[in-house]
């Protein structure tokens, strides 16, 4: 019997080298429309979809007049194509407070934006440098309460921030926001630099101090230049997270400078008068451009950033 | 011995001063605000503040209101409801989307790309964009009713018992992208032997993700985990943006709670107790965690 089975083998042994000798080499090519491939690209198809029904019923509706809104079915194309909305999204959407539209939300955003990017980037680059390159004492202690802070939900902190922001007198000020966006946005962006910092050669610092360069002086002339990839992730991360706030917009501003976020809420969920979706779809679409222009710039780097950010601790 | 040992200035505290100065705002961040902000509204949790901050204290008074309040446990109940299954589902659609990803396919960015787009949006433009598909008058239970199906119903947002849900699936949309890309890199980072080898011994690919991939994955499902938990936790924005707590309070969860007792109803010590809790599920889901991943060596 072993023999029999022995033999088998063999003969499957010679099958096989007699076929790979005499026809073509190589596995058998698969054939693009397999079961495989179309239950694969089926499932991710349908998939695809899900994620993109949504932005495809923000455009259509947007597009779309109120009477064929009413009509009935929010899939479908719009017959009669009209920016409408759109203008009246940005310029003249009420609130309940003003009828100014949408556009002094996004200008508000815009002025909270820039400095809290530049401000926040700052600081937690300096950090990060700092907890790389010039530890001391303790240092690593503080980096600690900072990460462990990044889990902390922004509930139990912000009452706190309250009162410190009232007692320095910019409670409800651009300034305070800016702190506040600051302050959160400190753990994965110090996290993000001191990563960054520490895989850069240690000689390279080492050569400068040698040279006699300071502090300050390998900051921004060493490190600086060479940071630039992370600080353009950073500011992905950054812009991304600051136009997508809505709590500190809600507590930390005053009615007429609340952001983008909050006034889009405000206009859609507002309870007065006929609703108008079209106008809202529009709204909701202004209000996401933002990021979603980021994203698909940034392609590669936003995934970078989000990695970066998913793994603190 | 002594000899390597650098030579000591002789004031420790402006040894490196510079970069002393320079992490002022961290050391602040952290100590000031993470720390000593958190201890602070934990104090005042067993206060009687009303519009003011007042140390008055009254026990544990806030707490019993707050586990005697409706509201908190219809909050902490949909918490759970929302927190489970959004992890169960997103990691299972996020871990399936990532498996498909990886089998080599064509097109790949461009599928990553609409996956991941709403995860670039915020809360706020989420919560809208559902609100608006599940209006059951013309969106999704308008349109199957539409087309015959008189009966139909699908009105998550406007039925207490399942606002949840409606809740759910918006949420679900937003964040799986994120976890398909973490489970795609942890997928990336398996050794191609392993899968020589399971294909060598004839095991199916079902039983090599099963036995041999995902236990291996072990580590980033945890980090994935205790990401997606610690994002449920805080979820204010979609909630507040697709029902606003509605209908009634049946779809409230413990981060409006927070803020409507601490800047509306101007209750603070029942904002800080409420906040305090979460404080306390924010914690038992990461000092395991933290312990694991640290073996005590970083503790929290």
């Amino acid at each position: 019997m072993a023999n029999i089975s022995t033999l088998n083998t063999t003969a499957a042994g010679f099958d096989a080298v007699a076929a790979d000798v005499s026809g073509p080499r190589g596995r058998r090519p698969k054939r693009a429309l397999s079961r495989r491939n179309i239950i694969l690209y089926g499932t991710l198809f349908v998939a695809a979809l899900y994620y993109l029904v949504p932005l495809y019923v923000m455009v259509v509706t947007s597009l779309k007049g109120m009477p064929e809104i009413r009509m009935g079915n929010i899939f479908s194309p719009p017959m009669e194509i009209t920016f409408e909305p759109w203008v009246k999204a940005w310029g003249e959407a009420c609130t309940g407070l003003n009828c100014d539209g949408l556009s002094r939300g996004f200008w508000n955003s815009v002025r909270i934006l820039v400095p809290s990017v530049v401000v926040s980037i700052f600081v937690a680059s300096v950090s990060g440098y700092s907890l790389a390159n010039w530890r001391f004492k303790g240092s690593e202690l503080f980096f600690s309460i900072l990460i462990i802070g990044a889990f902390i939900p922004y509930q139990v902190m912000i009452y706190p921030v309250v009162i410190a922001l009232r007692e320095l007198g910019v409670y409800g000020t651009l300034t305070g926001l800016v702190i506040v966006h600051t302050i959160f946005g400190m753990p994965i962006l110090t996290l993000l630099f001191r990563n960054y910092f520490a895989s850069l050669p240690v000689e390279l610092f080492k050569a400068a101090r040698i040279d006699g360069a300071g502090f300050w002086q390998i900051y921004f002339r060493i490190m600086l230049p060479m940071a630039l990839p992370i600080f353009v992730v950073a500011m992905i991360l950054q812009v991304t997270g600051i136009w997508n706030d809505f709590l500190f917009g809600v507590i930390f501003t005053r009615p007429d400078s609340y952001p983008m976020t909050v006034q889009l809420n405000n206009i859609v969920n507002s309870v007065q008068g006929v609703k108008e979706y079209n106008v809202n779809m529009a709204a909701t679409l202004l209000t996401g451009a933002v990021p979603l222009i980021v994203y698909f710039v940034s392609g590669r780097l936003f995934v970078r950033g989000i990695a970066a950010g998913a793994v603190k601790g | 011995m002594t000899g390597h040992a650098p030579a000591k200035r002789p004031n420790q505290l402006f040894r490196n001063l510079n970069s002393k100065i320079a992490s002022i705002p961290m050391i602040l961040i952290a100590v000031g605000i993470f720390f000593g902000g958190s201890i602070w509204t934990i104090i005042y949790s067993f206060t009687n503040s009303k519009l003011l901050p007042r140390m008055s204290f009254v026990g544990l008074d806030q707490y019993e209101r707050l586990w005697s309040t409706s509201r908190w446990i219809i909050s902490i109940q949909n918490l759970a409801i929302y927190g489970i299954l959004s992890l169960i589902f997103s990691l299972l659609i996020g871990f399936m989307l990532a498996a498909l990803m990886d089998q080599k396919i064509r097109f790949e960015s461009a599928f990553r790309t609409i996956f991941l787009y709403p995860f670039a949006l915020s809360f706020i433009v989420t919560g809208l964009v559902w609100q608006w598909i599940l209006n059951p008058e013309f969106g999704v239970q308008g349109i199957v009713r539409s087309l015959g199906w008189e009966s139909f119903t699908f009105d998550p947002l406007y039925n207490p018992d399942i606002v949840i849900y409606g809740i759910l699936i918006a949420g679900l949309w937003q964040g799986t992208g994120l976890v398909m890309c973490l489970m795609l890199a942890g997928l990336r980072g398996i050794d191609e032997d392993i899968w020589k080898a399971s294909r060598v011994d004839g095991i199916p690919m079902w039983r090599t993700y099963l036995f041999i991939v995902i236990p291996m994955m072990r580590p980033v499902f945890i980090t994935t985990l205790v990401i997606i938990a610690s994002g449920i936790v805080k979820v204010y924005d979609l909630v507040v943006a697709q029902t606003s707590g509605g209908p009634g309070n049946a779809s409230e969860v413990p981060a409006k709670y927070v803020y409507d007792y601490m800047f509306q109803a101007q209750n603070l010590g029942q904002g800080f107790a409420a906040s305090t809790m979460m404080l306390l599920t924010v914690a038992i889901i990461i000092i395991p965690w933290a312990y694991l991943e640290f073996g005590g060596k970083k503790r929290g």
